[in-house]
């Protein structure tokens, strides 16, 4: 659909800061106003503040003693910086994290996407299965990942019982490295409920009548998905797509919980679980290395801002709007 | 209701929410920081706050009675719930909300040492007149950093072997064969030993406890992981990489890592059906807890208690546990410094032996004695207090407890600690998933803690 082009350049800043101005002679902006405070408030001191100090933080040696005020906070130039480019374990965990988000986003996004269809299809029994699938989703991810290294332990593990009963070898899938980040995956898919809803929501939004065109012009099922579906659902897949890349990055609570911290097996943590949030929290929280891991988190920050910007420039060819814009 | 008044409702009740949350974290906040007074004591001049005591048990309870009334009743002690986290001590720091003493374990005492996080204890010792020959010498060496004694050692594991008799008979194996002093021997003891069914590994022959116990192979040369004073890294030296090769070579011998750790990870040691109750494991070392744990849970186990034992045959064992220590900006560090005298003193520990003993004597479970990091009270529980239990397995373990103290040694404080320990682990990791060589693991392992303790320093 194309887009509506205007003739005319829109108003100019001063114009634009003058209609916001004059918003503040109705009630109503005041109240709307008054209901965001609490938003506002969480942002600037939960987020935006954290965020500018971390920025500042990432520049200098805080730790302990800074922290406790037995000592100054000293800058150090981008020494932090040029550390995370020679810390092999930096390289590892975003290898790691990489890994994992190349493999757990296509996969869940294809299996919510596959559950909801199918919910769409199956008609008054679709609230029993909706419920079903995403049971998961409301399962602390601690819970998950203790759950993790029960139902994968490549001994006695059901999983590897039902491969079994298949004829199957079933991996060491806790504890072989090249196991580890599939298992991590297929514990983020089996907690896909999320995703499935919102897919679910843009397949309900699908009109009728554009499928009924398509069958009449003799589409298959498959040309009636990727012609009709799929376009039409795209601002849904790309707003996911996004969502789970963020949050593939930032994967801790589960890896951390079966690898690293109180439901772990010990001191055995692989280097194949050692995922970047992990590792910028093992510097900060446990070798209090605030301004390096400062560092870490702005690395990371710019590395997912990058991602985000390509899949944004990359969506306009794919993603359709129906409000006319693509 | 016009739309004005619901407007303004809503907005009232925004608000409301608002300030009651903030008030809800104010009084949460108030209520950790008060707690309640063991003692009870309704009128107080001083108040000792404590952090990181987190157990509640007759152990504890009877010690914190104890050390509360030594100090008098003029004094609340504030004694949270909660064991020591490192993210809420920072925190606590940075609010200027400073603990007057924290409850910690010794290996993380170095790191706050070195960022002057704690007080040095030479006054307290001196002003309180503490006798720290009474603690175990290689316990103080935790919580030693260069040269000043940062933590005043509390309870103490210490590591010996646990032998599985009955496994042992089954698979033809003396015990005397299950031993460290000769490798040799005891790699063929753990290819009898260990048994695979229908291609799975179905019992441990013996587990060398690694990567945890690692510094203990590596004391088998005699050697150290670390420098005396905790700046020196010695992780690639030639005696770590062969107690590597040689420990991860006896968890080959069950068919690799993976196969290990799978079945590992199956083991409730803490239960009924622990790996010794059902035979699930022929031997390994552990910490001293264990035999309370089993004297309890399973007293059937025909278990064998032998010390780990070096190239030429004496035995050593590994110290770890608890320690008192001040944070610099304490309130009050004397007040601090004579409770922690208190809680670790032969007094209190006799107090609290002698109740757990008739306690377990009601209920008809068996005492195995305390272990501390105090060598007198140790022996006193050992002495006035301890009966043995009937058990033969279980008392001769207690006789060897008892007596283990004194070849013990500890890893020494290092001031980047954390990072420390975990170069060494990461390093036995890798080669234990067949990643690295054991000379490739530790020379990387070496570079990762020299330069966290070079930073540090």
């Amino acid at each position: 659909m194309a887009s509506v082009a205007t003739s005319t350049a829109g108003p100019g800043p001063r114009e634009r800061a003058r209609r916001w101005f004059s918003g503040f002679r109705e009630r109503e902006t005041w109240t709307a106003y008054a209901f965001l405070l609490p938003w506002v408030f969480g942002f600037v001191f939960l987020t935006a503040g954290p965020m500018v100090a971390s920025a500042y933080l990432s520049f200098t040696n805080y730790g302990v003693e800074q922290i406790a005020g037995f000592s100054p906070t000293e800058t150090v130039g981008t020494e932090h910086y040029r550390q995370l480019v020679h810390d092999e374990k930096i390289r590892l965990a975003l290898r790691n994290t990489f890994t994992f988000t190349v493999m757990m986003v296509p996969a869940t996004m294809i299996v919510a996407l596959a559950l909801a269809m199918i919910l769409v299809r199956i008609g008054r029994a679709a609230g029993i299965f909706r419920t079903i699938f995403y049971i998961p989703q409301i399962t602390p991810p601690v819970a998950a990942a203790i759950l993790l290294l029960v139902l994968f332990n490549g001994q006695v593990g059901i999983v590897n019982r039902g491969l079994e009963l298949l004829g199957i070898q079933g991996p060491f899938w806790t504890t072989d490295p090249s196991w580890i980040k599939p298992s991590l995956v297929i514990l983020s898919v089996w907690s896909v409920g999320g995703t499935m809803v919102i897919y679910l929501a843009a397949l309900h939004g699908v009109p009728r009548q554009l499928y009924e065109a398509a069958a009449i012009d003799g589409a298959s099922q498959w040309r009636r998905f990727r012609d009709v579906t799929l376009p039409m659902i795209s601002p849904a897949l790309f707003f996911t797509f996004i969502i789970l890349t963020l949050s593939g990055l930032t994967n801790f609570t589960e890896v951390y919980t079966a690898y690293f911290g109180a439901g772990s097996t010990g001191a055995e943590a692989p280097d194949a679980a050692l995922m970047y949030a992990v590792y910028l929290f093992r510097q900060q929280f446990e070798f209090f290395n605030m301004g390096y891991g400062s560092a870490m988190a702005w690395l990371l920050f710019g590395i997912a801002m990058v991602i985000t910007l390509v899949q944004v420039t990359v969506s306009r060819r794919f993603v359709f709007y129906q409000g006319g814009q693509k | 209701m016009s739309g004005r008044w619901i407007r303004l409702a809503a907005l009232a009740g925004t608000v409301a929410l608002s300030i009651a949350s903030m008030a809800g974290l104010a009084s949460a906040r108030s209520d950790a920081t008060t707690g309640t007074s063991p003692t009870g004591r309704a009128v107080a001049s001083r108040t000792l706050n404590i952090y990181g005591m987190g157990g509640r048990d007759d152990v504890a309870q009877g010690r914190l009675d104890f050390a509360g009334d030594a100090l008098g009743s003029s004094v609340e002690v504030s004694n949270p719930v909660g064991g020591f986290n490192d993210q809420a001590f920072l925190a606590r720091l940075a609010a200027g909300d400073v603990p007057d003493l924290v409850y910690i374990s010794r290996n993380s005492v170095g790191t706050y040492a070195a960022k002057n996080a704690f007080l040095p204890l030479a006054s307290c010792i001196r002003s309180q007149s503490i006798d720290t020959k009474q603690y175990r010498a290689a316990a103080l060496s935790e919580v030693r950093y260069k040269g000043q004694i940062y933590a005043l050692p509390e309870f103490t594991n210490q590591i010996t072997m646990l032998v599985n008799q009955d496994v042992a008979k089954a698979a033809g194996v003396a015990v005397a064969d299950i031993q460290t002093t000769n490798w040799k021997k005891l790699r063929q003891a753990n290819k009898k030993l260990l048994k695979v069914e229908d291609g799975k590994l179905t019992r441990i022959g013996f587990d060398p406890k690694i990567p945890e116990f690692f510094p203990l192979w590596v004391k088998w040369f005699g050697k150290d992981l670390i420098s005396k004073d905790g700046l020196k890294a010695q992780l690639n030296s030639r005696e770590a990489v062969a107690a590597l090769a040689y420990t991860v070579s006896l968890i080959n011998d069950h068919g690799g890592w993976n196969r290990f750790k799978a079945f590992r990870d199956t083991f409730d040691f803490f239960g009924r059906g622990n790996p010794f109750a059902r035979n699930q494991i022929a031997a390994m070392p552990f910490e001293s807890f264990i035999y309370n744990v089993f004297a309890d849970n399973s007293p059937q186990i025909d278990l064998v208690a032998k010390y780990f034992t070096n190239r030429k045959g004496g035995p050593i064992t590994l110290f770890s546990g608890s320690g008192w220590a001040i944070p610099r900006g304490s309130k009050d560090p004397d007040l601090a410094c004579q409770f922690m005298k208190a809680m670790t003193s032969v007094e209190a520990w006799k107090k609290v032996g002698k109740a757990r003993f008739d306690l377990r004597k009601r209920q008809g479970r068996a005492f195995t004695g305390l272990y501390t990091a105090n060598t007198k009270a140790d022996v006193a529980v050992y002495e006035d207090i301890y009966q043995p239990i009937g058990k033969k397995g279980f008392d001769d373990a207690v006789a060897l407890l008892v007596r283990a103290p004194r070849y013990g040694f500890a890893i020494p404080l290092s001031p980047a600690s954390a990072e420390f320990r975990q170069a060494w682990i990461d390093g036995i990791n890798r080669v234990l998933n067949g990643q690295q060589s054991p000379r490739q693991a530790l020379d990387q392992a070496q570079r990762e803690a020299q330069t966290a303790i070079d930073k540090a320093k």
